[in-house]
């Protein structure tokens, strides 16, 4: 299972963009939620942090992200250590985080404005992508006039117009209904294979992350603990409906479930 | 209310009750009651006067500026408060104490202190309109939701950037709930302490007018200043409404 990356999208990819070293975070000086994780994010892939709930995994992403401090140890990016947010990594929040008294335009313009692009470029780059999420005809509609599934494509534009090596994304589809998942998962994929990003993945579905991933690494609860780190052998260049029948696909998923199942009480 | 078919507006239980005011006053019952009739002939008699103009002009002067004074000093606080534990642990005693507090006795102490002038009730509209706009302040900040705040941090926001961009748009529903209720309280601060100082405004009106039995005069200075304050809590709570379909559907 831990076979060498086969598919040709990773073939311009060899260097590390991410790395995580010898991260502990300790709350209130009590609650140990993670403990000594060390591990690479490739350039240009996706990988996914899985794990049951309490393993700390989306205390991990906003450690990445430079939201959250950690407390022992460091992140790199890019080679230079994180010390908070930074331009080159953006992030995609489980519950969108849109900014409910402004349009879809002024929400994805937000990253942009923030990072001091003028009004008419960075409203060129927002429409752009906004085109690009499938959000084309609602750019001046307000967040609550569009369904959960619409507002992430909201949070996912934002994400993207800001242009950064690293987008991070904290269970993104939990907060949408289970048909538009499935959609999300597949454009998700286009999205890898034309955007040359890397993407850290936070979920809790096994099937999503088996789906999605190029690289999955596994966390363990209390403390958390990489407990392991799966590359699945799937061919994703073909149809994206093909890989849920995947052997590899079903059998990945019954081995995780069967590592994850010890954790669970 | 729908009756044989026919929607009633609501002002129309408005007019049963003048037209029952117009009866009582033509039976002559009292000389605290005139017809409605004559009170509102009289309405338009004195409020081109100038002394009615005048009394005006100082109340919405006092009552603008008390106004401008709490909110700008109310929303600010009540923004610290919700951010910082300190600020709040320092001020949330005496907000709250103050909220429930009966203002009105305090009056005679301002006025001892500031003198029977406009200082007094300018002051007076401040202390009744204060409060509860720090209080909802605090509450809108309160309920901001942490990823709102963590994304504006994630994409490079600064402290400030967050203040103006996030923080007070997120806060401004509660906010204009608390502008609304501070300056309906105002209207009763204004008048409270111009009838205890009663040498200005509408207070001195008032006076002269119940020290010499005018009471035609003073029921109509007093609806004018029911109308006043009803129109303005009516367009406060119709601009509210403008903002109000955003605080339902934030998250």
């Amino acid at each position: 299972m831990n076979a060498p990356q086969a598919f040709p999208a990773a073939g311009h990819v060899t260097d590390t963009v991410v790395e995580v070293r010898n991260i502990d975070k300790v709350y209130g000086g009590v609650v140990k939620a993670l403990e000594d994780i060390t591990v690479d994010f490739p350039r240009g892939q996706l990988t996914s942090l899985l794990g049951p709930s309490g393993c700390g995994k989306t205390t991990l992403l906003k450690i990445i992200a430079g939201l959250l401090p950690a407390s022992a140890g460091e992140v790199r990016v890019n080679g230079k250590v994180v010390s908070g947010p930074g331009p080159e990594r953006a992030f995609v929040f489980q519950d969108f985080a849109l900014m409910p008294w402004a349009s879809v335009l002024k929400n994805v313009t937000f990253g942009l404005e923030m990072r001091g692009v003028g009004r008419s470029e960075r409203e060129d780059i927002a429409r752009r992508t906004i085109i690009k999420v499938g959000l084309e005809g609602f750019e001046n509609r307000y967040p609550h006039e569009l369904s959960g599934g619409m507002r992430q494509r909201v949070g996912l534009a934002r994400a993207l117009s800001v242009d950064a090596d690293v987008v991070m994304m904290d269970e993104p589809f939990s907060a949408v209904d289970e048909q538009n998942r499935r959609k999300f998962q597949e454009e998700l994929l286009t999205l890898v294979a034309k955007e040359k990003k890397t993407f850290i993945f936070v979920t809790h579905s096994i099937e999503e992350a088996v789906y999605v991933s190029d690289r999955i690494v596994l966390l363990s609860p209390r403390p958390g603990r990489i407990a392991e780190i799966i590359e699945p052998d799937i061919n994703r260049d073909g149809d994206t409906e093909a890989i849920r029948r995947h052997p590899v696909y079903l059998d990945t998923v019954d081995a995780i479930w069967h590592s994850l199942k010890t954790y669970l009480d | 209310m729908i009756v044989n078919g026919y929607r009633i507006p609501m002002v129309a239980s408005l007019l049963v009750w003048a037209v029952l005011w117009e009866i009582v006053g033509q039976l002559q019952l009292t000389i605290l009651l005139p017809p409605l009739s004559a009170i509102v002939v009289r309405l338009f008699e004195i409020v081109p006067t100038p002394s009615f103009l005048s009394a005006l002009w100082v109340t919405a002067y006092a009552f603008f500026i008390g106004n401008v004074i709490a909110i700008g000093v109310g929303v600010p606080l009540g923004i610290a408060m919700g951010r910082s534990v300190i600020a709040d642990r320092l001020f949330l005693p005496w907000v709250n104490l103050f909220l429930s507090a009966p203002l009105t006795a305090l009056v005679p102490v301002i006025m001892v202190i500031f003198g029977l002038g406009q200082t007094t009730i300018i002051l007076t509209v401040v202390l009744f309109a204060i409060w509860i706009i720090v209080l909802d302040a605090r509450a809108g900040v309160r309920s901001i939701s942490p990823s709102l705040v963590e994304m504006a941090r994630s994409f490079g926001a600064s402290r400030f950037q967050a203040f103006t961009r996030i923080y007070l748009w997120a806060a401004l529903p509660e906010i204009l709930a608390g502008i609304r209720l501070g300056v309906i309280r105002a209207v009763k601060g204004v008048i409270i302490g111009q009838l205890l100082v009663s040498i200005v405004g509408f207070g001195a009106l008032f006076k002269l007018y119940g020290s010499r039995f005018l009471m035609e005069h003073f029921w109509a200075a007093l609806l004018v200043l029911f109308a006043l304050a009803f129109i303005l809590a009516e367009s406060l709570s119709w601009l509210e409404r403008r903002v109000d379909f955003y605080a339902a559907s934030r998250g």
